[in-house]
C-alpha cells in the first residue's frame, strides 16, 4: 500500500495541481461550497504520501521535514485555511518531482562514468572461449577483445593491435593504437582491431575501478563551506523549533508559529554547497581530472604559487631524436638504419632512442653488428654491412684518430646550446654526420602555463634533478619566474616547506615516483596519472589521467569556479531564508508563497551548480575551431 | 567491523540524507553512516556480532526508502 502511494507520487502531484485550477474555476463561477471541497479533497490526496514519509520517519524516531509540514497542514485544516493547506501540500510535491527531475542531470555526470564500466568478458579457457561476467575473470585469464567491444579487465597485449578509445580513463577521445606488450585499461573501447590480452588486475583493483572509488571517496571529504553548512544545520534545526515556540508564547499566534517552523527549513542551505561540489567533481573526472573532493577544490582555488618537475612533468620523459645532420656521402635514412643497427648491441637509452626513432621511420635493419666495442660513458664502434662505424661523443672520436673538421665542431656546440645531446657518428674514419637528441617540452606546456598565468598563479618555479644547462634552457623557454637545478628529492622536498613558510598556498606538480615527497609536502599535490601508476594516484590530490598540462590549468580555473559556485549558493541560500523569516514575522508572506519560493530558491541552487557541467566546454569548443580552421 | 554499501532507488530531498543518517546512527551495532546523496548510496560499517546487513536493509527501507542493491565486503 505504501509503496504503491510512492509510485503514484508523481500522479497524485497532477491531480493535486488539476484540482487547484478547478478550485480556482468554481471560485470565479462563483461556487463556493464546490471550491471548498475541491482544496480539501487536493489537501487530502497530496498530503497522504508526506504524511506516510512523516509517520515512518518518526517510528524510527528521526526528525524529518514532513512531520513539519503535516503539522502545518494540519493546522491550516483545523483553521479553516483550505487554499493555504492545498497550496502547501501541492508545492512541497511538485517541487519535490522537479529536484528529482534536475537532480538527475547533475547526478548524469557521474553515473555516466559509473556506466561506463564493462559488464562482460570473452575469456579463453582450455581453448574453448566464453562469454562470463565481469566479475568472474580472473588474473592470468586469456581475453579476447573485438571492435567496438569494451576491455573488460586491465591487462597486457599478448597477440593482435587495436586503435583504443581511453576517455573513460584519460578523458581523450582521439584512439590510441596499442600493440601486443602495451597495457590496455578497463572500460576503455576497442575502435578497430582484433586483442587478446593477459588480465593482469581485475575486480576492485582496475585503474577503473580505482577512479570510480576515488571519485566517490571525493564526495565524503567536504569543503570548508560544507563542513560549516553542516554544523550550521545542526544547530540551525533545533534553534528553528525553540524560535517557533517562542514566537507562539509571544504572539498566542498558532498559525504564524507554524508557517515559521516550515519556512525556516533549510532545504537550499544543505544542498547549495554539495550541489556545486559533486558538478565540479564530475566536470573534471569528464575531463580526465581526478579532484579529490570539496577540500581540495577549496585549496586548489587559493593556490598562487606553483612548482614542476621537469623531466616528465614539463617535458614528455620520453628523449627524441631531434635531428640528424649528415656531413659525408650518405643520404639520412642510410646513415640512420646503419648507426642503430649498430646500437641494437647498446644497453644506453641514448643509443636506445636512435634505434627507435629508425623503428618509427620503418627501416629495416636486421644484419646483426659485428665487433662491437662499448666504450662506457663514451659511446660504441661497431662494424654494419662491412662498414666501420664509431658512434658517440668528441672524446671518443679523439680516441679513434677520427678527424673533425671545424665546421662539425661549430654545429655541434650550436646545437648542445639548444639543448641537445649531440651524437658523433663517423664511417670509415670520417665524420658523416651529427645525431641530436633531447627531451622536448610538452606541446602544451606554453599554452598551459600562460592560461595558469592567466587564471591567477603568481609564481611558477621549476625544481630539477637535472644539469643547470639544460634547466636554464627550459626554464627561458617556458618564461617561469625561477629554475633551480641539480637537486636531490630532500631538496625539492625543503624547498617546498620554504616557500609555503614564506606563505604562499603550493601546489606541485610531478611524475610520481622520485616527486612524490615533495607532492606530499605541498598543500595541492598534482600527479600525472601516466594513465595511472597507483603510487601517483593515491598521493596526489589532483590526478591528471592524461598527463596533460592542458588538464591542469583546466582543474585549476574549474576549482576556482566551483569555489564561486558554492559561494553563490550559500549566499543564495541563507539571504533567502533570512527574507523569508523577516517576511513571516511581519506578517507579508503567508504559508504558501513561503513555500514557493524556499523550494524555488532550493531549484535555483541546483540549476546553479549544474552549469558547472558545462564547465570549460566553450573554451575548448573555441580551441578546436580555431585548430580547423588553421588546418 | 564490516562495510557495506546500499544502493538506493531515489533520494530528491536533501533532508532524506540527516534522516537516514539519524536513523541508522542510532541502531545498536553501527560503526560509522555516510550517505552519499548524489550517487543515491549508503555506506555503513556494522559490527556482524549485533547485526546485519538485512537489518539495516530493513531500517532503510521502512523510512520510505527501498533498496536496490547491496554490496558487503
Amino acid at each position: 500500500m505504501i509503496m504503491f502511494i510512492h509510485k503514484q507520487k508523481k500522479k497524485i502531484t497532477f491531480i493535486a495541481g488539476f484540482l487547484l485550477v478547478l478550485a480556482l474555476v468554481l471560485h470565479f463561477t462563483g461556487h463556493h461550497d464546490m471550491r471548498q471541497l475541491a482544496l480539501i479533497v487536493a489537501t487530502v490526496i497530496a498530503g497522504i504520501p508526506i504524511a506516510i514519509k512523516a509517520f515512518q520517519a518518526a517510528r524510527m524516531r528521526a526528525f524529518s521535514i514532513e512531520l513539519l509540514v503535516t503539522i502545518a497542514v494540519i493546522g491550516a485544516l483545523f483553521i479553516g485555511e483550505y487554499v493555504e493547506s492545498a497550496v502547501v501540500t501541492f508545492l512541497f510535491l511538485f517541487g519535490d518531482y522537479l529536484e528529482a527531475r534536475t537532480l538527475e542531470k547533475t547526478r548524469s555526470s557521474l553515473r555516466e562514468l559509473v556506466d561506463l564500466a564493462p559488464q562482460e568478458a570473452v575469456v579463453i579457457r582450455d581453448g574453448k572461449s566464453f562469454t562470463v561476467p565481469v566479475e568472474e575473470v580472473e588474473e592470468g585469464d586469456r581475453v579476447i577483445i573485438r571492435t567496438g567491444g569494451k576491455v573488460p579487465v586491465d591487462g597486457r597485449i599478448v597477440t593482435g593491435q587495436a586503435s583504443l578509445n581511453e576517455a573513460a580513463i584519460t578523458g581523450e577521445s582521439v584512439p590510441a593504437l596499442k600493440e601486443s606488450g602495451d597495457k590496455v585499461f578497463s572500460s576503455t573501447i576497442l575502435d578497430t582491431g582484433y586483442i587478446e590480452i593477459i588480465a593482469e588486475k581485475v575486480g576492485d583493483d582496475t585503474t577503473f575501478a580505482k577512479i570510480i572509488e576515488l571519485v566517490e571517496e571525493a564526495q565524503e571529504s567536504k569543503s570548508k563551506t560544507e563542513k560549516f553548512l553542516n554544523k550550521f544545520a545542526n544547530i540551525y534545526t533545533p534553534a528553528v523549533v525553540v524560535l517557533s515556540v517562542l514566537v507562539y508564547i509571544l504572539t498566542r499566534d498558532l498559525h504564524l508559529a507554524i508557517t515559521f517552523l516550515v519556512i525556516a527549513c533549510p532545504g537550499a542551505l544543505i544542498i547549495g554547497a554539495p550541489v556545486s561540489s559533486v558538478a565540479g567533481i564530475g566536470n573534471g573526472a569528464k575531463h580526465g581530472v581526478l579532484v579529490k573532493g570539496g577540500e581540495v577544490m577549496d585549496r586548489f582555488a587559493n593556490v598562487d604559487t606553483l612548482v614542476f618537475d621537469k623531466t616528465g612533468t614539463l617535458t614528455k620523459g620520453k628523449p627524441e631524436v631531434t635531428d640528424i645532420h649528415v656531413f659525408g656521402n650518405y643520404a639520412e635514412q642510410e646513415l640512420l638504419a646503419w648507426v642503430a643497427e649498430a646500437e641494437t648491441a647498446s644497453e644506453h637509452h641514448l643509443g636506445q632512442t636512435i634505434v627507435k626513432e629508425a623503428k618509427t621511420r620503418g627501416l629495416d635493419f636486421n644484419h646483426d653488428p659485428e665487433d662491437v666495442k662499448v666504450i662506457k660513458g663514451n659511446g660504441l664502434a661497431a662494424t654494419v654491412e662491412g662498414r666501420v662505424l664509431v658512434i658517440g661523443n668528441k672524446k671518443l672520436m679523439q680516441a679513434k684518430n677520427i678527424i673533425i673538421p671545424a665546421a662539425v665542431e661549430q654545429y655541434a656546440i650550436e646545437r648542445e646550446k639548444a639543448g641537445n645531446t649531440a651524437i658523433i657518428a663517423a664511417v670509415d674514419g670520417k665524420v658523416a654526420g651529427i645525431f641530436s637528441i633531447a627531451d622536448q617540452i610538452r606541446d602544451d606546456a606554453v599554452a598551459a602555463l600562460g592560461e595558469l598565468r592567466k587564471n591567477g598563479v603568481k609564481k611558477m618555479i621549476m625544481l630539477t634533478g637535472d644539469n643547470k644547462h639544460t634547466a636554464e634552457l627550459v626554464a627561458t623557454k617556458l618564461g617561469l619566474d625561477e629554475f633551480h637545478a641539480e637537486l636531490l628529492p630532500q631538496d625539492k622536498v625543503a624547498y617546498v616547506k620554504q616557500l609555503k613558510e614564506q606563505g604562499h598556498v603550493v601546489a606541485m606538480a610531478g611524475d610520481g615516483v622520485n616527486d612524490a615527497p615533495a607532492i606530499a609536502t605541498a598543500d595541492i599535490g598534482v600527479a600525472m596519472g601516466e594513465g595511472g601508476t597507483d603510487i601517483s594516484m593515491e598521493t596526489a590530490d589532483v590526478v591528471l589521467m592524461a598527463d596533460k598540462l592542458m588538464q591542469f590549468s583546466h582543474a585549476y580555473s574549474l576549482s576556482k569556479a566551483t569555489i564561486l559556485n558554492m559561494k553563490q549558493n550559500t549566499a543564495f541560500a541563507v539571504g533567502t531564508v533570512f527574507i523569508l523569516l523577516i517576511g513571516v514575522l511581519m506578517g507579508s508572506i503567508h504559508l504558501a508563497s513561503g513555500m514557493f519560493v524556499h523550494e524555488a530558491s532550493v531549484l535555483l541552487v541546483i540549476l546553479n551548480g549544474m552549469r558547472l557541467m558545462g564547465f570549460g566546454r566553450k573554451s575548448s569548443l573555441l580551441a578546436r575551431s580555431a585548430q580547423s580552421a588553421l588546418a | 567491523m564490516r562495510k557495506a554499501v546500499f544502493g538506493l532507488a531515489s533520494l530528491t530531498c536533501p533532508s532524506c540524507m540527516k534522516k537516514i543518517e539519524d536513523a541508522l546512527t542510532g541502531w545498536a551495532g553501527m560503526g560509522s553512516v555516510t550517505v552519499f546523496f548524489h550517487l543515491e548510496k549508503v555506506r555503513v560499517e556494522f559490527d556482524e556480532n549485533i547485526t546485519t546487513a538485512e537489518e539495516i536493509e530493513r531500517v532503510i527501507a521502512s523510512l520510505g526508502y527501498p533498496i536496490i542493491g547491496t554490496k558487503i565486503a
